[in-house]
């Protein structure tokens, strides 16, 4: 707010060039559109996302002092995480976690398992095969297919390194 | 013959009915948060369960919309064979909610889609077949639900994501209105008769927006066009109307269609109303910018405009229920969300 000029009301209605017309009226609607505040969502997001974190930690720890070796017990830490966010999402309770936390709870692998479960939910009406199967990768496909992609990617540069004996 | 019904059209866009077609009777079935919302008494049905015991949103949608036909005939005194012809639609894809909905009413039906304007226009189809004499008794109706929309314009219920001040809630809940030649009803002692006077058809009005999460901002201008061209073609100040009441802008859209409206020097800053921010009380049930939907502006106008008219608080009202015409695909081909609006010039008589 403040510092720019005002786009004034009159550069829309009596704009007779459409796509200045356009133009002015996007920089008028963002102008008169309140914001979330950044500050807050991002402290929120910080909170919420450590505390997940935390709790992350928790879980690895434990299971190494149940005499997991550090890669088992990461690997249980996720598998946790992953159930305890499929069993918040089938609740009702992640939604409303990812309401106040934002990215907070996007970020960690629950937010994932989140994206996932809940198409899976939705979805169930529709079918096993055309509803689910079809359907439970509508958030998380992206990030699987460029994940995939972009490890195939870096996989093969490495290989070409190698064989460069670059590395 | 012939000019007589030329006379109707007045203005660019606009129609003014000979013998202005009565609105017989309306019902409003509305969900729980609707419920629980500032016009939670006015409603004929309160629907405490989302699924409304069926297996889908699509089915309780479904169940909604029958539930207001029934009520609406019920109130009119009216069976399914004393109805010319259904005029409906919803938001879901190729109509299902109106399909599925009212298929056993078996009346001949026109479906419509106007988005969430579609109330404006199954009241303006309504009346024009009933003032052309197309047809006796016309039943108009319409209906959204929250959980259907999201998963069809957004994501899944359950998926975790924050909504900016800007996005709307989908209202979950049927209107319907029978809409009847004059002189085959008479109204009830003691109450005003509600006639719909005109109507104003409206285009579609594209400001370039792209923004889905700012639907009232898309359909502002929309508003902006047809009030305009109301005003315009009947040759009347705002003041002529009590209320001039929009579908879904919300805040955000309301404040803009003011402005706009003001830079024209017509101003609705004292008469204006909006549905979408009567439905819900935003600070106490977190709607942000307002509720949205067809149903918002349909049982809005059912409960609580229909009463206000019989009542005789208001005299004359324009109902501008708005619509933000995009699709999934088309938003996701990055196409703009263009709005439309139908004003629909209702009177008590």
């Amino acid at each position: 707010m403040g510092n720019q000029k005002k786009i004034p009301v009159s550069s829309i209605v009596h704009e007779q060039d459409l796509r200045k017309r356009n133009e002015n009226y996007k920089k008028y609607v963002e102008e008169n559109t309140p914001k979330n505040s950044i500050v807050k969502d991002t402290i929120q997001a910080f909170i919420v996302g450590g505390i997940i974190c935390t709790i992350g930690q928790f879980f690895i720890s434990y299971y190494q002092y149940l005499g997991a070796g550090e890669e088992a017990a990461k690997a249980y830490n996720s598998i946790t995480l992953v159930f305890l966010s499929v069993l918040l999402t089938g609740l009702g309770i992640y939604p409303k976690l990812a309401k106040f936390g934002g990215a907070g709870t996007l970020v960690p692998i629950t937010g994932f398992a989140n994206s996932v479960a809940a198409p899976a939910v939705e979805y169930k009406k529709e079918g096993q095969v055309f509803g689910i199967g079809c359907k439970i990768f509508t958030i998380a496909g992206p990030v699987i297919l460029y994940g995939i992609f972009s490890s195939w990617l870096l996989g093969l540069i490495y290989y070409i390194l190698k064989l460069l004996k670059v590395i | 013959m012939a000019e007589q019904n030329s006379t109707k059209m007045v203005g660019k866009q606009s129609i003014v009915f000979n013998n202005p077609p009565l609105i017989l009777a309306g019902s409003s079935i509305a969900g729980k948060k609707e419920g629980e919302g500032p016009l939670g008494h006015l409603f004929d049905t309160v629907q405490e369960d989302p699924m409304v015991g069926k297996e889908s949103w699509e089915e309780a949608e479904s169940e909604l919309m029958k539930e207001a036909a029934t009520k609406v005939l019920e109130k009119a005194g009216l069976k399914n064979s004393d109805i010319r012809y259904l005029i409906g639609g919803d938001l879901l894809g190729q109509l299902i909610a109106t399909s599925f909905g009212v298929a056993d009413l078996n009346i001949p039906i026109l479906g419509i889609y106007g988005a969430c304007s579609t109330m404006g226009e199954a009241m303006a189809l309504a009346s024009i077949l009933v003032d052309g004499g197309f047809a006796d008794r016309v039943l108009a109706i319409t209906s959204s639900h929250f959980a259907g929309a999201e998963k069809q314009f957004r994501f899944p219920l359950d998926y975790g994501n924050q909504r900016p001040y800007s996005a709307t809630w989908t209202v979950t809940g049927s209107g319907a209105v029978i809409i009847v030649n004059p002189n085959l009803h008479k109204p009830n002692l003691g109450e005003k008769a509600i006639v719909v006077k005109g109507v104003t058809i409206g285009r579609i009005v594209d400001y370039g927006l792209k923004d889905s999460m700012n639907m009232g901002a898309c359909m502002a201008p929309a508003a902006f066009e047809t009030i305009s061209a109301n005003l315009e073609d009947l040759n009347v100040d705002p003041d002529y109307y009590d209320r001039i009441i929009t579908g879904d802008l919300g805040y955000v859209g309301r404040n803009i269609l003011i402005e706009l409206l003001k830079e024209k020097n017509i101003d609705i800053s004292n008469n204006h109303m909006d549905c979408g921010i009567e439905i819900f009380d935003k600070d106490r049930q977190d709607t942000h910018a307002g509720g949205s939907g067809c149903g918002c502006s349909a049982i809005t106008f059912t409960a609580y405009v229909m009463k206000q008219l019989r009542e005789g608080a208001w005299k004359r009202v324009l109902f501008v229920p708005t619509g933000a015409l995009l699709s999934q695909v088309s938003f996701n081909e990055g196409k703009t969300v263009p709005g439309i609006a139908h004003a629909v010039m209702v009177e008590a008589v």
